[in-house]
Formats: structure tokens, C-alpha cells, sequence
């Protein structure tokens, strides 16, 4: 009686069982430490810069920190017409100290975007104030404000800054999907699309550069696969040599060949093929030719892997059977390559999809992809919040693909060897 | 459905009678590097329902003659006709010859009945009849309810046999297989020897086989073909090759076997007297090419061979030095030395009479002649 309580159906004592859970426990945690350091890497370098990148969408603090008197009171104006005199005095008195402080511009550069042309009013303003005394404002703030200009006392200018003046906001989002609020609290489009088409050309783009690079490098990694290794072996070294040279080397050769007095064009004229140079560089043509040109290892790499292991055999028991070549090679071959294939058309297109360098370079105006916009926003114009949510809205593009690619075709079909 | 194919296939064979055979290799040469041949001039003659086994070394080129056959490797030189027809120019996939691989060549993403049902649906038959011939054929292989399985989920013993059922379900004229239980262990192996025998007597359908394992070879086939360096050495039944070997390659390759250098000294009929090392003459059948006074090598297999005193008939004896014995269980194995310095095994029974020997005492060996072969050098 006393054995059939200590032990288990299995036949294994409480003992054992306490040992063996202690036993996998220190392995699983001997396991774990083997990767703190790249978990540890990864939440510094990845997952903290994304989720910054993603709350800057949303998080904009710098006009309630420029103004926060005059926002601690604007909730209780209604927007109809212009503030109380009070409000006016108060903005009066922190405008004077953002002019003092000299930090008026950057409160000119946010409302700006929120109303176009406010900017010299602010500056202008500013600069009056800045001379005026502290207790007359207070008293008499309003008037002054209007006498330095009269755009204070019309509500426009007013709601720009409420607006701005939101901590946390959904605008840049809104931008980003070219949407903006209207003043009713709703959604509506905005007049000038802008985002929404280049989000659209830079899906299309990397789609191209995809079926170029499948249309080039299946047949190529398919005759490596079944050549013998050393002719596979020296074309792996063609294949890898654009890993060998810097990528701003080979993006600059495609400006020498491709530009209006380049290699190409001299040849096409000297063989009397065209009678004035095409123009070429800074296109989508040259954009999609050299990203091209540059991710094709990136699809020859895994499909060349899985096409390796892929024994002859397989096609020559579909044609023993009876199948030509085509219809075996559909049936039995594609369907076997399939990891490789996939494996290879997502890495490029969505390398390609956030591609900088080389549409910076060869792209101009025409061949601009997203990630040209975004990092124009950082540089630029300043203005992080909104790169950062188009770069989230791009971040969720990606997923969202991805989700349809596991939906349709299954992610465990990804294979990169 | 399996009889009709039985019977379908005895018809055929009193159709074409004893005129033609069913498969010709004629003077068939490879090269892959256009500079060596691989396969010199192989000849052979198949007839219908025959299993032939191709057996020989690694690197020999059966897997070559084999593929040349299925339409894979170009043939170089000569011909290969079927029922009269040359197929040399007939593309791979209307040649209609089923093939079983070493390593199986099931497709990982088709399940077992997708797998049976895919020569099927090449040829446009109808879906009913695929399911009910898919069904049969999993039901031949012993594999009933498994035809929703993928590969990957059989054991190996189970692959191969969806294997041979997908290279018969077609009902090709001939079945290829090369090595087919190569990657299999020896238990599984045997069994499958078994099963494939069987199919091929149930189905009566000519088989080609290749192995370079020779009990495969003996246990399973008609005829065997013993193959090296691209030529065929002899083509015979299992027990007259085994027997009456034509030639110093053949006698060593299958099974076991002695050699004992020796002298040609003349030639009578189909027997000749040889004189050893040690000055002993024996007499040993005469084989091909034999001529007197030459160099030979006599041919005696170790389980022929009687140490003195012995009750069996003997016509030759020689004389040689004792090294050691083995038990290997129901027998023993004896070693000995010749003059010449080279070893003899012999291999007796064990039981009471098995004799005993000091190192290095001299023994007295004993044979028929019927029993050995003089090869030429
Ligand atoms: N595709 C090929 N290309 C070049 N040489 C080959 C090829 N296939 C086989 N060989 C050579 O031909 C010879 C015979 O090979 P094979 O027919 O495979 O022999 P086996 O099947 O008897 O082991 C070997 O020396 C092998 O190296
Ligand atoms: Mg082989």
C-alpha cells in the first residue's frame, strides 16, 4: 500500500520525478544563458529603437513643453472664434519667454506644419515681444499680441496649436496614410497624395526586382545544382563576388554605365542604335537594374541550397514514369525547390522594400522609394515624428505581408538549406 | 487486376515464341568524357518475364548500362531494342520502363497514394479507376491504409516497397531497379529480396536488377550478369555461374575460392594436367583460352577441398603447411601454405572428424578433379 502512493502509473517515484523536473530545469536554464548575450544585444540594438520608433509616431511633447501655460488653458476655449483675452495674455508672456530663451522657432516650425504660413507670424511676433515688460503683458497681453499681428485674432492660427500642442497624437499616422482630421473630429483624405502612391511604388518596385532576380537566378541556381563542383564552385565565386565589393562601388559603376555620356549610351550610339542618348540614370528603370543587380545573391544563395539537395533522381522517376520534362519539372521539381524559392523572394523583397543607398543614388526623383521619403523627414525637414510613423506603417506593411505569404503559402516552407 | 497482368504477360511471351528476345543490348559502348569507355561493347539478351541481375564492382558502369536503358545517358555506340525495336532515339518518358531508385525517388510532398497515383494521372486514366488501382496496388505491397501517409512518415523497409509498387503500378514492359536495397540493413534486406521475388513471380514482369552484393544476386535472379570494367565476364544461372565460372574474375568474385599457380604441361580434351609449386601434378578441367605450356591458375572453392585422411573421392592431392584454424560455428576454416608462399583456405564441417594440427605441420589436400578449373593467366 505505501509503494502505490510514492509512486506514479509510469513507474516513476515521486523522487524520480522531482529529480528528473530539476534535471530539465537547470538544462533549460543552462540553454538559456548560452543566448543572453544576443537576447540581450537584441533588445538594445532592435527592439528598443523599433518600439522608440514606433511610440515617436504617436509622441510629440515638444510644443507642450514649449507652451505649457497656454496649453494648461486652451482646453477650455471652445474653437469658434479667438481665445479669451486671458489665454492671449498668458500665450503673450510665454512667447516672450521662448523669444528671450531663443528656442521661438522651433514653436514656429511645429505649428507650421500644421498651418502653413504661421511660422513668420510666430517669428514676427516673437521678435515684438521680446522687448515688452512682463507686467504689461500681463495686464495688456491680448492687444499687444494682435498689434504685433492681426493673425492672432482669428481662431486658425489657435487651432494649429491646440493641435500641436497634443502630447499624444494620431496626426502623423493620419500623414503618413495621406489622411488628415477635419474639423468636425472626423477622417478625410487630404488633397496631395503623397505617401499612399509611394508606398504603392515601392511595393511594385521591390515586386519587379523579385521576379527579375527569380527569373535570373532560378535557372542559374539550377544549372550550379546539377554541374559538377567545380563548375559550381567558380560560379559561386561570380555569384559572391558583388559581396566582395563595397555596395557604394557597385551602385557608383551603374551611375558610370548608365548615365546620359556613359558606357552604355556611347555604345548604343556607335552602333547607331539610337540617335540621342537615352536617358537612363535616375530613373525607376536604373533604380530596379541595380537594386537588381545587387540582390541577386540574396535569391541565388537559398535556392542554389535546397536545389543541391534535391537528388536527380526525382526527375528521372517522374519521367520513368511517364511525364515530359515541363510538366515533371512543374509537378515534382518546382514544388521540391519551392523552400529556396521562397526563402529567396522574401529575403529580396523585403530588403528591397526598405532599399536606401542605391535609390538614393541612381534613383532620382522618379525612382525615390519609401525609405528616401523617410530619411528625408529625419534629415530634412526635421521632422522625426513623421518618418517614424511611416517607417512603423512600412514595419507593419512587412508583417502584414508576411502574415498573407504564412496565410498562403505557409512559413514553415522557408528553407535556407 | 494483378492476374490479367500475369496472364497478359504469358500471352505475350508464346506470341513472340523463341524467335525474338524480348530485350537486345547490342555492342552497346559509353563514354562520358570522350576519351575512356566506361561500358566496352555489352551484350545481352533478355527474355520476357526474366529477372536478370547485372552484378559486378562498384564503378563497373552498371548503374551506366542502366540508365542508357531507361533513355537518362545517351548510348555512345550500338543498340538497345525492345521487341525487336531499337529505343536508342526514344525519348525517356514513352519508353514505358518503371525504375526503382537506391534512394527510393519518392516525392516528399505527395503522399503515398499521390505517389502510386501519379504515373497514372500522367497517363490520363480515370480518376475512379487510379483510386481502385492505387488501392490494389497498396494492398500488393502489404501497405494497405497507408496511402494517406506522407514518405517521410514510413520506415524505410515501407518506402521501398511503395517504391516497387509505384515503379509496377503503370504496368511498364520492363522494371529497372539499381541497388534498390543498398541503403537497407541485412535483416530488412533479406526480407525484402523475399517480397521482391514474389512480385516479380505474381506479376510475371522482366525485371533488370543491379547490386554488387552477390548473395542478392544468386538468391533472387534468373540469370546474372557478372560485370567488370564495362564488360560482361558471364552471363549464366545462379548455379552454373557459381559452378563453372568462365573465367579467373567470375570464379573469384563469386563466392569464395583457392588459387594455385601452376604450369600447363598438356591438354587432353577438356581436362588439363597442371604442375604446382611444389612439383605436384594435378589434373583441373581446362578453361577458355588454356593453352600448354603456360602459366594457370587452378580454381578450387574452399568447401571442396578435404584434409587427409579423408572418405571422400579425390583425384589431385598437394601437400601444404598448417598456419592456423577458425571456428566460425558450423565449420571450420582451415589455413594453409603452399610452397609458393601462397595461402589455401579449406573449409570442413564441424564435427568429431574435424583433424587437428601443430603450426606449421605438414597436411595432405585433396580434391576432384570435375571440382577445379585451370584458368589461363
Ligand atoms: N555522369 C557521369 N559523368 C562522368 N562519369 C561518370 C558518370 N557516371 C558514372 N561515371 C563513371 O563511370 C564509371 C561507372 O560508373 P557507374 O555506372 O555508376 O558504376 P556502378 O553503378 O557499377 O558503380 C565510374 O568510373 C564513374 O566514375
Ligand atoms: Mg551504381
Amino acid at each position: 500500500m505505501p509503494e502505490a502512493t510514492s509512486v506514479t502509473p509510469d513507474g516513476l517515484s515521486r523522487e524520480d520525478a522531482r529529480n528528473a523536473a530539476r534535471e530539465y530545469r537547470s538544462r533549460r536554464w543552462r540553454a538559456f544563458l548560452f543566448v543572453v548575450p544576443l537576447l540581450a544585444f537584441i533588445g538594445f540594438s532592435f527592439v528598443a529603437p523599433i518600439a522608440s520608433m514606433l511610440y515617436r509616431g504617436v509622441y510629440n511633447p515638444t510644443v507642450a513643453s514649449l507652451v505649457p501655460e497656454t496649453l494648461e488653458k486652451l482646453p477650455s476655449w471652445q474653437g469658434e472664434e479667438r481665445p479669451s483675452d486671458e489665454i492671449l495674455s498668458i500665450f503673450a508672456l510665454d512667447l516672450k519667454r521662448l523669444a528671450n530663451d531663443r528656442t521661438s522657432g522651433q514653436l514656429a516650425e511645429e505649428v507650421n506644419r500644421a498651418l502653413p504660413g504661421s511660422s513668420s507670424v510666430i517669428k514676427s511676433s516673437a521678435r515684438k515681444l521680446r522687448r515688452v515688460d512682463d507686467s504689461e503683458l500681463a495686464n495688456n497681453g491680448a492687444a499687444i499680441l494682435i498689434d504685433a499681428n492681426a493673425k492672432w485674432a482669428e481662431p486658425e492660427i489657435w487651432q494649429a496649436l491646440k493641435k500641436t500642442g497634443q502630447v499624444y497624437t494620431a496626426g502623423y499616422y493620419l500623414t503618413a496614410l495621406d489622411l488628415e482630421n477635419d474639423p468636425d473630429g472626423g477622417i478625410q483624405r487630404r488633397e496631395t497624395q503623397i505617401y499612399v502612391k509611394l508606398y504603392g511604388k515601392t511595393l511594385r518596385m521591390a515586386l519587379i526586382i523579385t521576379i527579375l532576380t527569380v527569373i535570373l537566378g532560378y535557372p542559374l541556381a539550377y544549372f550550379m545544382a546539377n554541374s559538377s563542383s567545380g563548375t559550381a564552385n567558380l560560379l559561386m565565386v561570380f555569384v559572391l563576388l558583388p559581396f566582395w565589393t563595397s555596395l557604394l562601388v557597385r551602385t557608383t559603376a551603374w551611375i558610370a554605365l548608365l548615365q546620359t555620356n556613359g558606357v552604355v549610351n556611347s555604345t548604343l550610339l556607335a552602333l547607331g542604335l539610337t540617335d540621342a542618348p537615352l536617358e537612363m540614370l535616375y530613373t525607376q528603370f536604373s533604380t530596379i537594374i541595380a537594386m537588381t543587380h545587387i540582390l541577386l545573391p540574396f535569391m541565388i544563395l537559398p535556392l542554389y541550397s535546397v536545389m543541391r539537395g534535391i537528388d536527380p533522381s526525382y526527375m528521372r522517376a517522374a519521367m520513368s514514369m511517364g511525364s515530359p520534362p515541363i510538366p515533371a519539372f512543374l509537378r515534382i521539381y518546382l514544388p521540391m525547390s519551392l523552400p529556396g524559392l521562397s526563402a529567396g523572394a522574401l529575403l529580396v523583397f523585403i530588403i528591397s522594400v526598405g532599399y536606401y543607398i542605391t535609390p538614393a543614388l541612381v534613383g532620382g526623383t522618379d525612382g525615390q522609394m519609401i525609405s528616401n521619403i523617410i530619411a528625408f523627414h529625419m534629415q530634412q525637414s526635421n521632422n522625426w515624428e513623421l518618418a517614424a510613423a511611416l517607417g512603423s506603417l512600412l514595419l507593419f506593411l512587412i508583417l502584414a505581408l508576411y502574415w498573407l505569404y504564412d496565410r498562403f503559402v505557409g512559413a514553415g516552407n522557408i528553407k535556407l538549406g | 487486376m494483378v492476374n490479367i497482368v500475369a496472364k497478359n504477360m504469358d500471352a505475350h511471351k508464346q506470341q513472340a515464341g523463341k524467335s525474338q528476345p524480348f530485350l537486345v543490348f547490342d555492342n552497346v559502348k559509353k563514354t562520358y568524357d570522350q576519351k575512356n569507355l566506361v561500358v566496352k561493347g555489352f551484350d545481352m539478351q533478355v527474355e520476357e518475364g526474366e529477372f536478370i541481375t547485372l552484378l559486378g564492382p562498384s564503378g563497373s558502369g552498371k548503374t551506366t548500362v542502366l540508365m542508357m536503358l531507361a533513355g537518362f545517358e545517351s548510348v555512345t555506340s550500338g543498340d538497345i531494342a525492345i521487341k525487336g525495336q531499337s529505343i536508342n532515339r526514344i525519348a525517356p518518358y514513352r519508353r514505358n520502363i518503371g525504375m526503382v531508385f537506391q534512394n527510393y525517388a519518392l516525392f516528399p510532398h505527395m503522399t503515398v497514394a499521390e505517389n502510386l497515383a501519379y504515373p497514372l494521372s500522367v497517363r490520363k486514366v480515370a480518376k475512379a479507376e487510379i483510386d481502385s488501382r492505387v488501392v490494389a496496388s497498396l494492398k500488393l505491397v502489404e501497405l494497405d491504409g497507408f496511402g494517406g501517409r506522407y514518405p517521410g512518415q514510413l520506415s524505410g523497409g515501407q518506402r521501398q516497397r511503395v517504391a516497387l509498387a509505384r515503379s509496377m503500378i503503370f504496368e511498364p514492359t520492363l522494371i529497372l531497379m539499381d541497388e534498390p536495397l543498398g541503403a537497407l540493413d541485412k535483416k530488412l534486406r533479406e526480407q525484402m529480396q523475399y517480397e521482391i521475388s514474389r512480385l516479380h513471380e505474381q506479376l510475371g514482369v522482366t525485371v533488370i536488377y543491379v547490386t554488387h552484393d552477390q548473395s542478392e544476386a544468386l538468391s533472387m535472379s534468373n540469370r546474372i550478369a557478372v560485370f567488370n570494367d564495362g564488360v560482361v565476364q558471364q552471363c549464366a544461372p545462379p548455379a552454373e555461374l557459381y559452378e563453372r565460372p568462365s573465367n579467373a574474375f567470375v570464379a573469384e568474385f563469386i563466392g569464395e575460392n583457392n588459387f594455385i599457380d601452376g604450369h600447363v604441361q598438356s591438354i587432353s580434351g577438356d581436362q588439363a594436367k597442371v604442375v604446382t609449386p611444389g612439383g605436384e601434378t594435378v589434373v583441373a578441367m581446362a578453361g577458355q583460352g588454356l593453352t600448354e605450356n603456360s602459366g594457370c591458375r587452378v580454381s578450387v572453392r574452399p568447401e571442396k577441398l578435404f584434409i587427409h585422411p579423408t572418405s571422400h573421392d579425390h583425384d589431385n592431392e598437394v601437400t601444404a603447411a598448417f598456419i592456423t584454424r577458425i571456428y566460425v560455428g558450423d565449420f571450420i576454416r582451415y589455413y594453409f601454405r603452399l610452397a609458393n608462399g601462397s595461402e589455401i583456405i579449406v573449409k570442413v564441417l564441424n564435427d568429431l572428424s574435424a583433424p587437428e594440427f601443430s603450426e606449421g605441420q605438414d597436411g595432405s589436400l585433396m580434391w576432384l578433379t570435375s571440382d577445379c578449373i585451370a584458368f589461363p593467366v
